[in-house]
């Protein structure tokens, strides 16, 4: 769906913003919002691009990098972190060779940092797009990021 | 009705659907279907059991059976000795460990259903067919407060006298919150389900919504109906994927039976609920920095007074409440205030949900009376410490709260007796550090969470979380570390005297006790 018709669905009301911005990042190729639409958004609800500017960089759900089809959301609470998501977080850079914020040449992947996840049971854990691992190990992490690339072949 | 010779319950929480619960779903029932078992065996799924981390569970009735960390290759075995055969498979067994607990300290009754309000039919009912909420008393209370119309001051009255106090961190009485919303003036006023746990070391609240939606939708149109509001909003943070699904479904069917909308029972009453989604704020669990972002805007606090109790949403007095203590409330008007106070202490009545973590046996959340040692949750319900593994340190109430040594196990946890031993129970999040833990590492990766959730309104805590971050890095070189953790505890000191919200103001708690029960060992690294 593009912009214009997600626009379509909501009242020009500056409450709605945030769920204009998830639509709009959920239908986008690259799951990000570019500068191009953001305007658009401002120009909906009569507001400055300043503050639709502002409010996609306030909350770590949105982002203006374009970003690869599988987004890796690795918790790094204090919980995760005591049961080694740090391991975690070396052996997914090793693998995929990419940082914090960066995506893999074949855009199939990008990795980023989350707040706790809420499945603190099972930590260490990982949430890539909306499906939750847990109990991960330097194993399980590497054997969760194959199924996914065997997806695509 | 169809009678089956047994119900097989599959716990279906974000935990055990990681754990491919649904997949072992899918096959159990194939095979159910290829040995035509059919119509003798039911599957239900249910929400989370709350019980323990045990993978894929599943409990057989009759007989109270509980199986666990089950894998699809357990499938056939259960189908031929179990529902076939009518023998229990013993290998694959987990037995909760507070029932220890049932037989030797507690009494005989089973503990876990007694003690429980909020979680008593979670992983008992299906939560996605609200007739098992009916079932169990479900939208008595509201029911029997409109028929037999209850005067809006008398339910306030009711959940006054409870002494119930808000479960999401600051423990406010709830019954006070409500009566502040009732006397405001306004048209228009509003009641928000704080559904954004975006506490570390908290999921208590995913499993209530998970668990018994109907419960927390029930709580809010009573609390609709008490403070004459008549729209309620329920904000879910964004990654809560599960809840909001289940939410979606209950409000649905409580749409279709007519307890939401125009004119409950007759009454006159009317009351709609909506859910709106987060997107990722540790800050917008902070009551007015929530209300900015259902407006669209960026999550940051607003000054108080005034209190959203009157000037909240769109400037309209709203209440903000907490999926635990939203999920209190019919129970207390079914069953009385005298009886929520036969739980807990005097001060703090009722139970508290607790979430259990860290290198302890067994994981996961249990519901009891306010008052309980952290001696009594750790060995008795968590199971001890894991592989043989020594307590080195407990931290307390989420992120925000302080971290405690061994000596601290037995005060009981209730809102004011951790706040007299200089902690905060907040959201009853127990995470429990084995010797193996560093605590300078440990207090690092505290730091580094606050450093990233500072919403940057204020100048003490933007740049207060910064400098402290830089500060316990600085630890791990310095010859100088005591003259460090001195200059941290006067700059936490300072952030809880000058910061806007609680999130600057708390920091003090985490930093200061590290320093007085663990500096030894950062000093000595």
């Amino acid at each position: 769906m593009n912009t214009e018709a997600i626009l379509k669905g909501y009242e020009a009301k500056e409450e709605n913003l945030l769920y204009i911005l998830h639509d709009i990042q959920d239908a986008a190729e690259e799951h990000n919002l570019t500068d191009s639409e953001l305007k658009k958004v401002a120009d909906f609800l009569k507001i400055p691009v300043s503050r639709v500017n502002g409010v996609t960089g306030f909350y770590s759900m949105f982002s203006k990098r374009s970003r690869g089809k599988y987004i890796i959301r690795l918790c790094q609470s204090p919980p995760c972190y005591i049961k080694g998501s740090v391991n975690i977080y070396k052996t997914i850079k090793e693998y995929l060779n990419i940082s914090e914020n960066e995506t893999t040449e074949d855009r199939l992947f990008t990795l980023e940092f989350s707040s706790c996840l809420g499945v603190c049971g099972l930590a260490p854990a990982v949430m890539i797009n909306d499906d939750v691992y847990g109990n991960l190990t330097e194993k399980s992490i590497i054997e969760i990021l194959n199924k996914y690339q065997n997806l695509e072949e | 009705m169809d009678f089956y010779n047994y119900y097989a319950l599959l716990y279906i929480d974000d935990s055990t659907v990681a754990a491919g619960v649904k997949e072992f779903e899918e096959i159990l029932k194939r095979k159910l279907a290829a040995a035509d078992l059919l119509n003798s065996v039911k599957v239900l799924e249910t929400g989370s059991s709350g019980l323990k981390d045990y993978g894929i569970g599943l409990s057989v009735y009759p007989g109270d059976i509980h199986y666990g960390n089950l894998s699809t290759a357990d499938i056939d075995e259960i189908i031929n000795e179990h529902f076939i055969k009518g023998r229990v498979v013993t290998r694959l067994i987990v037995k909760p460990p507070e029932e220890q607990f049932r037989t030797s300290e507690l009494g005989p009754q089973d503990v876990r259903l007694q003690n429980r309000i909020v979680l008593s039919l979670s992983g008992v009912i299906d939560p996605e067919n609200i007739f098992e909420y009916f079932a169990e008393h479900g939208y008595e209370a509201i029911g029997k407060i409109l028929e037999e119309k209850v005067s809006p001051e008398k339910v306030v009255g009711i959940i006054k006298n409870s002494g119930l106090q808000g479960r999401g961190g600051a423990g406010f009485p709830t019954g006070l919150k409500w009566d502040f919303t009732r006397k405001a003036e306004g048209n228009q006023k509003y009641i928000i389900c704080n559904a954004d746990e975006g506490e570390p070391g908290t999921f208590k609240d995913r499993l209530i919504l998970e668990g018994n939606p109907h419960l927390v939708l029930e709580g809010m149109l009573i609390a609709g109906y008490a403070t004459g509001a008549a729209k309620g909003y329920i904000y879910i943070r964004g990654e809560y994927d599960l809840s909001i699904k289940r939410m979606e479904k209950a409000l649905s069917q409580a749409y279709e039976y007519n307890l939401l909308g125009h004119n409950l029972f007759g009454s006159g009453f009317s009351f709609d609920i909506e859910i709106k989604k987060g997107a990722g704020a540790y800050v917008c669990g902070e009551e007015t920095s929530l209300i900015e972002s259902m407006e669209g805007k960026r999550g940051i606090p607003r000054l108080k007074p005034p209190f959203p109790g009157t000037h909240g949403l769109k400037g309209s007095p709203t209440v903000v409440n907490n999926v635990e203590t939203l999920a209190n409330i019919a129970p207390i008007l079914l069953k009385g205030a005298e009886w929520f106070r036969s739980f807990g202490t005097k001060s703090c009545p009722g139970t508290k949900v607790f979430t259990i973590l860290g290198d302890v046996r067994y994981t996961g959340i249990v519901e009891l009376p306010m008052g309980t040692t952290l001696r009594q949750i750790i060995y008795g319900y968590g199971g001890g410490m894991r592989e043989q593994r020594s307590l080195k340190a407990v931290h307390l109430g989420g992120t925000s709260g302080a971290v405690f040594d061994e000596s601290m196990l037995d005060i009981p946890l209730d809102y004011d007796s951790v706040r007299n031993h200089g902690g905060m129970l907040g959201s009853g999040a127990i995470l429990v550090l084995s010797n193996t833990v560093n605590m300078r590492d440990y207090l690092e990766s505290v730091l580094l969470f606050f450093k990233h959730e500072s919403c940057g309104k204020c100048v003490p805590c933007r740049i207060g979380t910064a400098r402290l971050y830089d500060m316990v890095k600085l630890l791990e070189t310095s010859d100088n570390k005591e003259l460090i953790l001195n200059e941290m505890d006067k700059l936490s000191e300072t952030m809880n005297k000058t910061s806007f919200c609680p999130l600057g103001q708390s920091l003090k708690f985490p930093v200061q006790s590290i320093h007085q029960y663990f500096g030894d060992e950062i000093l000595r690294s």
